[in-house]
């Protein structure tokens, strides 16, 4: 699968509790009030799980993580970038389970 | 500009008239339990209730825990007093032990500071974002026994075991004040300003449960001016509003407005009212694009507020008059 796909998955699984095929790439979760600030918190602790990332805190911005299309290629910058020897470790097990 | 202009002396009468209307004849109860914190919302609340009571009519009350500031029960007394209304002191600490309040609380804190145990103090924190784009995400501010302080983000299951835990405090409170309430067959009130109200800043069931709210239409810097009408003690009205719930001093700023009352009293003045970032910039002293964001935290805080208001669900309606 691919991330987009996850993080749709996870989106689904977590916010919308059912299908989410009408949730654009590029939709923000801020202004479609998908997601809350505790929201936004579940969202990093699954990151950092399934994808073995850590999201410092001044990455903690909209410009990574308020839309699928924008977290899958804040996750890309993080894999292939600056943490280049990251192992994308996707645990799609855990990706409805709540922290 | 004025844009909070109240005229104290109609409306302390449009209200003591409205909290006489709602006790005595659609609650039917005797008086009022008020929950009395020093702070200047509860104050004033009481003070509002013994002139639409009666000060007979009307009983305070004091709910210290372990992390209470002194000067919340000092203040409250001095309240009573001044008032001359009946009061009680209930200490609620050991009925939050029995809870594990503060077990389950620093279990939850220990998540993010391993270090955390006897002798530290703490808070939970929002960063500023007045002065950043980020999403308003807590961190935890421990103390050593020495003073050293380090802030740590939280993970989503050590800020909610550390807020579910911390709630236990209103609750017991609310539970307190009832029980005044079944016993003298008064109604509890609510001290909610405008700010606390529209923003969810209260325990579903804990601080948010009352059976009237008499300041919740009011913006802070309202609830303000009529505590100098009413007359309310210097040094309440002087007082740097706190939580009073976490063991380190916590404004409300840091913990869940993140900028100054009296500015976010006008933001919301403003969004209510149709204003524009760009218009309400030069009042607030902030940039339109601060404005902006701040609009943003506002309706986000009002989309999580809805669960707090929300009544219990039925399927179906069911008449109950």
């Amino acid at each position: 699968m691919q991330i987009a796909e996850q993080i749709r998955a996870f989106i689904a699984e977590n916010f919308l509790f059912g299908p989410c095929d009408e949730l654009g790439d590029n939709e923000s979760f801020l202004e479609s009030g998908i997601l809350d600030s505790t929201g936004v918190l579940q969202l990093v602790d699954f990151l950092e799980q399934a994808y073995g990332v850590k999201v410092e805190d001044e990455e903690l911005i909209p410009d990574n993580l308020d839309s699928i299309e924008k977290i899958s290629a804040y996750l890309e910058r993080k894999l292939h970038g600056a943490c280049a020897g990251a192992t994308p470790a996707v645990q799609t097990a855990d990706a409805g389970g709540r922290l | 500009m004025d844009l909070l202009r109240l005229d104290a002396a109609a409306e302390c009468s449009r209200i003591t008239g409205a909290i006489r209307q709602i006790v005595f004849h659609e609650l039917k109860r005797k008086g009022a339990v008020v929950g009395v914190s020093g702070g200047i919302d509860s104050t004033v609340v009481a003070f509002l209730c013994a002139r639409a009571l009666g000060p007979e009519r009307v009983f305070a009350l004091f709910l210290p825990e372990e992390d209470s500031s002194p000067d919340s029960l000092r203040l409250g007394r001095l309240v009573a007093e001044s008032l001359r209304i009946r009061s009680a002191v209930e200490d609620v600490g050991p009925l939050l032990r029995a809870a594990r309040c503060y077990e389950r609380r620093d279990d939850a804190i220990r998540l993010a500071a391993p270090e955390y145990g006897a002798g530290y103090k703490s808070k939970i924190v929002l960063p500023d974002l007045l002065h950043a784009s980020g999403y308003p995400i807590f961190s935890v501010v421990v103390q050593t026994p020495a003073g050293d302080t380090r802030t740590v983000r939280l993970s989503m299951a050590a800020y909610l075991g550390v807020v579910a835990a911390t709630n236990f405090k209103q609750r017991a409170r609310k539970m307190m004040e009832y029980h005044y309430a079944d016993l003298l067959q008064y109604a509890v009130a609510g001290t909610p300003n405008r700010l606390e109200y529209d923003q969810g800043f209260f325990v579903k069931n804990g601080d948010g449960a009352a059976d009237f709210k008499p300041i919740a239409h009011l913006y802070k810097s309202q609830v303000y001016r009529l505590a100098e009408y009413l007359g309310v003690p210097e040094e309440v009205r002087r007082r740097k509003p706190t939580t009073d719930t976490y063991s380190l001093e916590q404004s409300q700023e840091e913990f869940y407005f993140t900028l100054p009352l009296e500015k976010m009293d006008l933001c919301l003045y403003g969004i209510d009212h149709g204003m524009t970032a760009g218009e309400l910039a030069a009042l607030v002293e902030m940039k339109p694009e601060q404005v902006e964001r701040v609009f943003g935290m506002i309706r986000s805080k009002r989309r999580m507020a809805r669960y707090l208001h929300a009544q219990p669900m039925l399927v179906q309606e069911v008449s109950a008059r």
